[in-house]
């Protein structure tokens, strides 16, 4: 694990995008997108359905190949062509519909097709690990000797997450980590978006949920019909967010809070 | 954090207090209530039904418990025993192979016409029926993989493709005799394992047990994790150790412990390390839990299943090499009949699923038994083929419904 070795620094310049278009056939789903990440800070990527977001991700992740633009990893121009080369050097993923095997327990799952020692699994030395690394993110998981299938949603989502950061990456995905969790759930993976930054790590977080990016960001870069569509940070008020991301301030959103204030009103 | 759930100096996996850790013997018991109750049967409907045979079968003629007959079924069960433990690979990834009988049969034909009919030497012959059996299990492997042809159907269609096979390579006189002299048929019929080192061998598993379980708490408490404590384990080898001595002395009674029967057990603990404690046997598990969560976590699933598939038929072929050897011929009736539902039914009564990703290399020792046991016992009654058919096929019907049912309740209980 030589990465793990490799000093990062909070702040330097990981991860940057330039003119990153993606056509499939004569749609355009990405046009000319600009995007950093520094280590040790959480970028949201928010937008509307449609707006690229995971044509972007899967871009990042090797799925798709840009048919334009550069992509610079840690300041060297890369091509991301397989799904297997961009995890090797460093961008891990966490997919929306989580990819754990319900029938394997938790320490299985940790260290799926990276096990230690092929021949004679060393479980001892990869159960010391698996909760190692559980208590780094103060996750709390019952026991990682039960299956998948007996955890909760949220202690699915943590275990996905620390999958990923098991090879210790400089920057990992996070495809709408929130969506299908409660209220509790929602606190705890943010918390644990929170550790894995101070961590080193570079997060890019993807949601559709405004106060969750709000409550985590560092800055949230608006995509909107596959452009940029401005960068924001937190302290930006939601009726701006909304702005950009719906690309007018006049509109479904904004007509809806005002129809409701009328009401109030009278 | 609440810092309540912690303290110190806790063990690794003992520092959350909200689970219920089941210490020494009545909590390897209550685990073991809990684990059934929720649907994990484990070895439970094979003890039931080894048990429930035995007392049908011995009140309705004696002689099936005699020490001779059960030698009998020893040499039967290894043969249906060696394809089931083939069946257990593919049946682990969620997948089937139908064919498994007429690849045992053709194995059988191609040893006839190779090493009787053609006088190539024996072990010439046995490789290249393995040799047919891995090819075969290539082609459904790369089937599957290449035109996602569902391997119910690609194997249907082998069995008789194989079928044909077999009929074409032995020709019109349709049977080959083996000699009794030789080798192979005295493996297959008479060879037993010696008293002295039957009892040695029944002594083995119990000190695996107990040298394995020595190091495995030194290792974990070394590195700060829970170790059950040994009475546990000294408990579970003794039990063992009992058992099987038992076992071995009453076989003694008669003729013995086969040979063949203790080739067969061999090859189900190398499965069983295989499946167990290799990034393989993980592997194999990852694809038949949820296929596209191993791609993604860098499994090279088309290989899995080409492996699966490849080592099925392989043994399935075995498996027809030793029937050979057990009825002294290759004849157009090796590998029809009840094989192919006696071989799947083994393995599912045994506890492999056949939803894929849950069972064990044992599953198709101990369903074999069971199978057998029944075959046996029928045979015994006098009975007719034709409600002997009748009678394994409601036992494959009950074992998928037990396989099912105890799904459904791992479901509702979280327990995959």
């Amino acid at each position: 694990m030589n990465r793990a070795s490799q000093s990062r620094d909070n702040g330097e310049l990981i991860l940057r995008l330039r003119g990153i278009s993606k056509q499939f056939g004569a749609v355009t789903a990405l046009e000319d997108i600009q995007l950093d990440v520094h280590a040790g800070e959480v970028v949201a990527l928010v937008g509307d359905n449609g707006a690229g977001k995971s044509t972007l991700v899967k871009t990042l992740a090797g799925v798709h190949q840009p048919t334009a633009g550069a992509i610079e990893y840690l300041g060297k121009p890369v091509t991301l062509d397989t799904p297997g080369k961009a995890l090797e050097m460093g961008i891990a993923t966490v997919f929306q519909d989580l990819s754990l095997c319900e029938n394997l327990d938790v320490v299985a799952n940790l260290f799926l097709g990276h096990e230690l020692n092929p021949w004679r699994l060393d479980e001892v030395q990869m159960e010391v690990r698996a909760w190692t690394l559980l208590q780094e993110l103060a996750a709390r998981i019952p026991s990682v000797r039960e299956p998948i299938a007996s955890l909760s949603g949220g202690q699915r989502q943590t275990v996905a997450i620390a999958r990923s950061l098991l090879l210790d990456p400089q920057i990992i995905m996070l495809d709408e980590p929130t969506a299908a969790l409660g209220v509790a759930q929602t606190a705890e993976v943010l918390n644990l978006i929170e550790r894995v930054r101070e961590r080193g790590h570079g997060v890019i977080l993807i949601s559709h949920n405004m106060e969750d990016v709000r409550a985590v960001a560092d800055r949230i870069v608006v995509l909107r019909l596959g452009r940029n569509n401005g960068v924001f940070t937190p302290e930006n008020t939601h009726e701006e967010l909304v702005a950009a991301i719906t690309g007018a301030t006049e509109n479904s959103v904004s007509r809806r809070s005002a129809r409701k204030l009328e009401t109030q009103g009278e | 954090m609440t810092q309540d759930t912690k303290s110190p100096t806790a063990q690794l996996d003992r520092a959350d207090t909200r689970v219920r850790h089941d210490e020494g013997i009545t909590g390897e018991i209550r685990a073991f209530i809990d684990r059934v109750r929720s649907g994990d049967l484990g070895m439970l409907p094979v003890i039931v039904g080894l048990l429930l045979i035995s007392t049908v079968f011995s009140t309705l003629n004696p002689v099936f418990l005699a020490p001779n007959n059960l030698v009998n079924l020893l040499f039967d069960a290894a043969a249906v025993g060696f394809i089931s433990l083939g069946v257990v690979c593919v049946l682990l990834l969620g997948e089937i192979d139908l064919s498994i009988g007429s690849m045992s049969g053709l194995a059988s034909a191609v040893i006839g016409v190779l090493w009787v009919n053609t006088g190539l030497p024996l072990p010439l012959a046995i490789a290249g029926a393995l040799l047919a059996g891995a090819l075969t299990g290539f082609v459904y492997g790369s089937l599957r993989n290449r035109f996602e042809m569902p391997s119910f159907v690609a194997t249907l269609a082998g069995l008789l493709a194989l079928l044909g096979m077999q009929l074409y390579i032995l020709g019109p006189t349709g049977s080959i005799n083996l000699p009794f002299t030789s080798g192979l048929v005295r493996f297959g019929q008479i060879m037993i394992i010696p008293a002295w080192l039957s009892y040695a061998l029944a002594l083995v598993p119990g000190a695996i047990i107990i040298f394995g379980g020595l190091k495995t708490i030194q290792q974990r408490s070394a590195a700060n994790l829970s170790s059950g404590g040994m009475t546990v384990v000294l408990v579970k080898a003794a039990i063992l150790t009992a058992a099987l001595l038992f076992i071995v002395f009453y076989l003694e009674q008669g003729r013995g412990v086969p040979w063949m029967f203790g080739v067969f057990v061999l090859f189900v603990v190398i499965l069983d390390y295989a499946l167990t404690r290799t990034q393989w046997g993980r592997s194999m598990f990852a694809v038949g839990g949820n296929a596209e969560a191993a791609r993604r976590a860098g499994i090279n699933v088309r290989r899995i299943r080409l492996s699966a598939f490849v080592l099925c038929s392989t043994f399935a072929a075995l498996g027809g090499v030793f029937s050979a050897a057990r009825l002294a011929s290759a004849s157009q009736q090796a590998g029809t009949g009840d094989v192919n539902l006696n071989a799947i039914a083994a393995a599912v009564i045994g506890g492999t699923s056949l939803f894929g990703g849950r069972g064990s290399a044992w599953s198709a020792l101990l369903g074999v038994l069971v199978i057998m046991a029944i075959s046996n016992g029928l045979t015994l009654l006098n009975l007719s083929s034709s409600l002997r058919y009748m009678i394994t096929g409601a036992v494959l019907a009950i074992a998928v419904i037990v396989d099912s049912l105890a799904r459904r309740s791992r479901a509702s209980h979280g327990r995959a």
